[in-house]
């Protein structure tokens, strides 16, 4: 067993960090994800492992830090929050398009604009759907506790080297600074060996040259590439899904949720049966590739889905994708900041499907 | 033997060889518009690495406008980084490694605009890297618009009746700012136009390479050249129009040497 502390997300992510052997941080300072860097500041990583951290003059300069390290066969990292990530959009694309891999943490906070400090999940859009320009996705991992703002950080790195993609762990305020109990993994070597095939390293006699680029002005040759990507978009949606079913085996309702929206739905299906309805959570651990097979084929015997959201209902639409009409999609929502309580949602379901 | 029997190996025969072109260039036709000095100042880099064995450490940046494809030519491993960005991208290879050598090869605009953030802070963080910056005082690839170096009252195609100061402000001598930081150990500026010019370049590009091994901080060296193609003249008028008016504005020379600003004696 590992090391068990009492940690916020955002500490158990850097110290994760830490311990997946990642070569480099680059950040910039935002709310409500500044202890990343702190806590990264204060253990000293170059200390514990060699890792370089470094604070940018802007997201835009860390996320290109973040494209240089990882061109180089790196684990290379950055974390900021939604306006933030904002910024970051042109770099995620450029390491898309070069198939670079690499982990970015957004831990959302409510928008658009400069919105608020406080928790959000507004962002699945952007994070899902390519927020940048161009055909590309990311592996989208969304942790629901402290424990999984630790697990994930390996996982995730895991993915971007076996894609050679970038993954992005959508968090938000609540996970980022809720304190909870998590075992932290045992400290893994930093990247010593690695694949020499693509990385610029400087160019030996036994090789031609490695280019990191994402440019190719011959149309045939980039429709080939871009045919390439979609090729390894379509792997991941085969190979990558996760999910958990929480209280589904005999359940006539389903409350679709993530993140921190999960965690408030815990608690509403423990209220709603023990007022007799039967209703299970089924929460999406991979917002890309997205669980839609599994909630098409559950979408058969239900009476009816609430899709659960700190946001306008952005998710939803993946999950009306996956039903396909089958049963009755509804959505509880709350924006801004604003966080439903166990007893909203479940009236919510009732109100609803007009049930009982 | 009658001269028009004589084939070019007659001519150039090993002991009559003055040149040859380094193998850090790679054989094929550059893109550029002849007349243009990037060529020349892709040559000198790539000869520099060549004369320092450096090839299996060195690592190049190149963003976007004419440098976007250096790595088309230069036969070493390269990023292509994203507009304004390379001193960044530069950042994070060197602080992954660093005993390599990393250089980023950028345009006015990418350097002095769009990047105008990136390129201060990395010379004022001391990044041990050396920054290649072309001012040729237009966008070149899109199609010779406005740049931060545009001298007044130059005629480019977002400024036709001539760059008017008072609507669209003043040049932008980034290269004497960036001497002002404390990390920048080396900055200068050449040309490429002329022979010694082209000499006293790679000197400077050479003493760049050597600062990083020494990690004494970032080397920047600036070189003024022609975009005939956007400045709408022959190779020859822009080489004249360059020296009657890009250097007195852009005055070629050391300006800090061994992190010390170099004095001026007028």
């Amino acid at each position: 067993m590992g090391d068990i502390k009492l940690m916020k997300g955002n500490e158990a992510f850097a110290e994760a960090a830490i311990r997946a052997g990642c070569d480099a941080y680059f950040g910039y300072p935002i709310t409500p994800q500044s202890e990343v860097m702190e806590y990264l500041a204060a253990q000293e990583p170059h200390k514990r492992t060699g890792m370089v951290l470094l604070q940018a003059e802007s997201e835009v300069a860390a996320i290109n830090m973040v494209y240089g390290a990882a061109g180089t066969g790196k684990r290379a990292m950055t974390s900021s929050s939604s306006p933030g990530i904002s910024l970051k959009q042109e770099g995620i694309s450029y390491i898309a398009g070069s198939e670079l891999p690499c982990l970015i943490l957004n831990v959302m906070r409510g928008g658009p604009g400069l919105g608020t400090i406080q928790p959000s999940q507004s962002d699945y859009f952007q994070a899902t759907k390519g927020g940048g320009h161009g055909d590309y996705r990311m592996i989208v991992l969304a942790p629901a506790s402290v424990q999984e703002m630790s697990d994930f950080v390996k996982l995730g790195f895991e993915l971007a080297f076996k894609y050679r993609n970038p993954v992005m762990m959508l968090s938000d305020g609540i996970i980022g600074q809720m304190m909870e109990k998590v075992e932290l993994f045992p400290q893994q070597p930093r990247l010593t060996q690695f694949d020499q095939t693509w990385v610029t390293t400087g160019k030996t006699p036994d090789r031609k040259t490695n280019v990191i680029t994402s440019l190719d002005l011959d149309p045939a040759r980039h429709e080939r590439h871009n045919q390439k990507l979609q090729a390894k978009y379509l792997k991941m949606r085969e190979n990558e899904v996760r999910f958990e079913a929480i209280a589904c085996e005999d359940a006539e309702y389903l409350f679709v949720a993530y993140g921190s929206s999960s965690r408030i739905c815990q608690k509403s299906v423990k209220l709603a049966r023990a007022r007799g309805i039967k209703v299970g959570l089924f929460r999406p651990i991979t917002l890309f590739p997205f669980p839609e097979t599994e909630i098409g084929r559950m979408a058969t015997d239900l009476k009816g889905i609430l899709a659960v959201e700190l946001s306008s209902g952005q998710m939803i639409e993946d999950v009306r994708l996956a039903v396909n009409g089958q049963v009755k999609v509804a959505l509880h929502n709350r924006m801004g900041g604003m966080v439903p309580s166990p007893d909203e949602v479940c009236d919510a379901l009732i109100k609803s499907f007009s049930i009982g | 033997m009658e001269i028009k029997n004589l084939k070019p190996e007659d001519i150039i025969s090993e002991e009559n060889l003055v040149y040859t072109k380094t193998s850090l260039m790679m054989d094929k036709p550059l893109s550029f518009c002849p007349g243009c000095g990037h060529g020349v100042a892709h040559r000198i880099i790539m000869e520099v690495v060549d004369e320092l064995g450096i090839q299996a450490d060195t690592i190049g940046v190149a963003p976007v406008g004419c440098s976007v494809l250096a790595y088309e030519f230069m036969n070493i491993d390269m990023q292509q980084a994203a507009h304004g960005r390379a001193p960044a991208v530069a950042t994070g290879i060197k602080r992954c490694w660093p005993e390599k050598y990393v250089f980023t090869y950028q345009g006015d605009g990418d350097l002095a605009a769009i990047g105008t953030a990136e390129t201060i802070h990395a010379c004022n963080r001391g990044e041990n890297i050396a920054v290649f910056f072309i001012n040729n005082g237009i966008y070149g690839m899109t199609g010779g618009q406005m740049a931060p170096t545009t001298l007044p009252g130059m005629r480019t195609s977002t400024t036709p009746y001539g760059r008017d100061v008072a609507l669209m402000g003043n040049p932008l001598k980034i290269t004497e700012l960036v001497a002002l930081l404390p990390g920048t150990y080396m900055v200068s500026r050449h040309a490429v136009h002329t022979p010694l010019c082209a000499r006293k370049l790679k000197k400077a590009v050479r003493t760049a390479f050597e600062n990083q091994k020494l990690n004494k901080g970032t080397s920047f060296i600036e070189i003024v050249s022609n975009c005939n193609s956007g400045w709408k003249m022959t190779p020859i008028q822009a080489n004249k129009w360059m020296e009657e008016n890009m250097f007195p504005f852009y005055p070629l020379g050391d300006i800090k040497m061994n992190g010390e600003l170099v004095k001026k004696t007028e």
